[in-house]
């Protein structure tokens, strides 16, 4: 039996010899390859970025709020959060990115947006590593927070970032678990002084995951995009019981207020203008997201449910 | 039939197409309302969602849609023979370039200022409709012989052009929500839910249409030509002052309540020329009307096809205007 095997097997091994060194031959290879791969890798791995350029002001905020701040060291021209930032030299922005200064300037990350393919084919042929981020909901801030921790060699306090935010994310809808939903409309943009051209937030997107955490439903709901323009007439018909503006003034005293929610009191029949639930919700950067977005979901919380 | 028959009955079925298509809009939307409820005076108006809906979000929106429409189209009239081009519109010289760098100005410069109720982007607008009404005008009349329309035609082309590259620019500077908020302006809406602007706009229309009623017969000439226009006895400059300025006013104030809606100005002249023949008397009014049914139903279908999601209007316009036009062309020819 064992010989008859035995035989089989040299029989076997002889008519396809030339193969097997060939496959011998290319796995060495591959392996080598994979080894020293992995070995660069792993090298790369381990020093971390330290020049990284951010084109993304929210990326940018979430960059220092995972520790990676001071790793930054150029940014775009709308970067503001947090103070550090503004002292930082600029390298264009969204639309316009000065490509010539940032690949001159060698940065090792390029933080970039996922629309700014340009840029990232210019960054490819000059081998620069890019970050293509693109907005999602409110749960691809805590993705974002964990991927940039990775790439940037701060897991560890991206991890605990994303998971302190997560948690505060969950005790604002305990809080409003339970109470009844507002049906609310999130108005995001309107020509001033009238009721022209209303962009509100609609059915998906950050600002309508941040409504609905926040203990809202969104009355516009069955619009599946993440922002219409609505008419007066729509408005009328869908009959909100809370109007929430967002208007980007740090401050408004009692005649600016006045003077924005005047020209909602013509839609007296609406549940919101009727009880006076046409809130403004003020200051810079409520919906921006990255670390300070729990801000906005808390003031949108507490005027949804006082 | 007698010429003032002829008028008299050819206007009295526009006017009744038009009248008929004002008082049925406003019943229609995305919303069904009741009627009897919109009037019934007992319900209080607090309360009173169909009468808000009737009073507050569509008349406005229907008046505003006539108005505009009435003033484009007999705007385009005056202007095509005005300047004896079959391809020009209430925007061929300037004007609402400069409405739109006007109102883009007011947006991205976040002008807040608003005069007894009229807000910040209509006022800007229309100053930047009479800025270029101005320069056109003072290019066009620099040289000796009164106002050249080869010149006038020539520099609102290129004002034009300038314009839109300031709105590029402006455009390129602003930011996003600003830019958007800018180009939506551009493409057009009636949705004004109030009286106040379309008050605001009456007087100026109201001025340049009684200065288009005057001017029919010379509109007939000047049509033909200066040379025989001045044969018999018309005062060419003056008329042609007149034209240009109340058809620009008119422009201005129409652009400043509803944005640079296209289309109208070239599509309603023409299928009027096509139903009733090219004579200023009939022409002139009958594009009125008709423009304002025209842009009415536009608006309509604007608010109701995508419901809950508006249409710009400008977008319909151009959308319906665009390949009827093409078809009249090449039915002509």
């Amino acid at each position: 039996m064992t010989k008859h095997a035995n035989t089989k097997n040299t029989k076997v091994t002889k008519t396809s010899t030339k193969p097997i060194i060939l496959a011998a031959q290319k796995s060495v290879f591959v392996l080598t390859f994979v080894f020293f791969g992995s070995f660069v890798f792993a090298f790369s791995a381990q020093t971390p970025p330290r020049r990284i350029f951010s084109l993304v002001p929210n990326v940018t905020e979430i960059l220092f709020a995972i520790g990676a701040g001071p790793q930054v060291v150029a940014v775009s021209n709308y970067d503001v959060e947090p103070p550090e930032v503004r002292s930082l030299p600029t390298v264009g922005a969204l639309i316009d990115p000065d490509t010539e200064k940032i690949i001159s300037l060698r940065p090792d990350l390029v933080i970039t947006y996922g629309s700014q393919t340009e840029l990232q084919d210019q960054l490819k042929r000059t081998s620069i590593p890019f970050f293509d981020y693109r907005h999602g909901g409110l749960d691809h801030v805590m993705v974002t927070m964990r991927a940039l921790g990775a790439r940037t060699g701060h897991v560890d306090q991206a991890e605990t970032v994303a998971r302190r935010l997560q948690a505060a994310i969950d005790a604002v809808k305990a809080r409003v678990a339970g109470k009844p939903r507002p049906r609310t409309l999130l108005v995001f943009g309107r020509e001033p002084g009238s009721l022209r051209n209303i962009y509100a937030s609609a059915g998906r997107g950050f600002l309508h995951d941040m409504l609905v955490v926040a203990g809202g439903e969104d009355v516009l709901n069955d619009i599946d995009k993440e922002a219409a323009q609505i008419s007066t007439e729509m408005i009328l018909a869908r009959k909100p019981d809370v109007i929430l503006e967002l208007n980007a003034a740090n401050r408004l005293n009692d005649v600016d207020l006045k003077a924005v929610t005047d020209p909602w009191m013509k839609l007296s029949s609406v549940p919101a203008v009727r009880n006076k639930r046409v809130i403004v919700l003020n200051g810079p950067g409520l919906t921006v997201p990255g670390p300070r977005v729990i801000e906005g979901i808390e003031k949108m919380a507490r005027a949804l449910h006082p | 039939m007698s010429i003032r028959r002829r008028i008299a009955t050819v206007v009295a079925a526009f006017a009744v197409f038009a009248i008929a298509v004002m008082i049925w809009a406003p019943t229609v939307g995305s919303t069904p309302i009741s009627l009897a409820r919109a009037f019934d005076r007992s319900i209080p108006w607090d309360d009173n969602i169909d009468a808000q809906i009737f009073f507050v979000a569509r008349l406005p929106r229907v008046l505003a849609g006539g108005l505009v429409g009435a003033t484009l189209a007999a705007a385009g009239v005056v202007l095509q023979a005005l300047l004896r081009n079959p391809l020009a519109t209430p925007f061929t010289l300037g004007v609402s370039a400069g409405a739109s760098l006007g109102a883009m100005l007011a947006v991205t410069m976040r002008l807040e200022l608003s005069v007894l109720g009229i807000t910040s982007i209509p006022l800007a607008s229309f100053a930047g409709s009479l800025v270029a009404t101005a320069i056109v005008y003072a290019l066009a009349s620099s040289q000796r012989r009164g106002l050249s329309t080869n010149v006038l035609l020539l520099a609102g082309v290129t004002l034009n052009a300038f314009f839109s590259a300031l709105i590029l620019f402006v455009q390129y500077l602003a930011d996003f929500a600003e830019a958007l908020r800018a180009i939506r302006w551009m493409m057009g809406g009636l949705d004004v839910a109030s009286y106040v602007p379309i008050v605001a706009a009456l007087p100026l229309i109201f001025i340049s249409f009684g200065a288009f009623a005057m001017m029919t017969r010379t509109l007939n000439l000047l049509s033909v030509g200066t040379e025989a226009a001045a044969a018999r006895g018309v005062n060419i400059v003056g008329a042609q002052r007149l034209a240009f300025i109340s058809a620009s006013l008119a422009t201005g104030a129409a652009v400043s309540l509803g944005g640079p809606i296209g289309f109208i100005g070239i599509i309603v002249p023409h299928l009027v020329r096509l139903m009733i023949g090219s004579d200023h008397r009939i022409v002139l009014p009958a594009s009125a009307l008709f423009g304002a049914a025209f842009l009415v139903l536009c608006d309509l279908a604007a608010r109701t096809v995508m419901s809950p999601l508006e249409i710009p209007v400008g977008v319909v316009t151009a959308l319906i205007g665009g390949p009827f036009f093409l078809w009249l062309l090449v039915k002509r020819s």
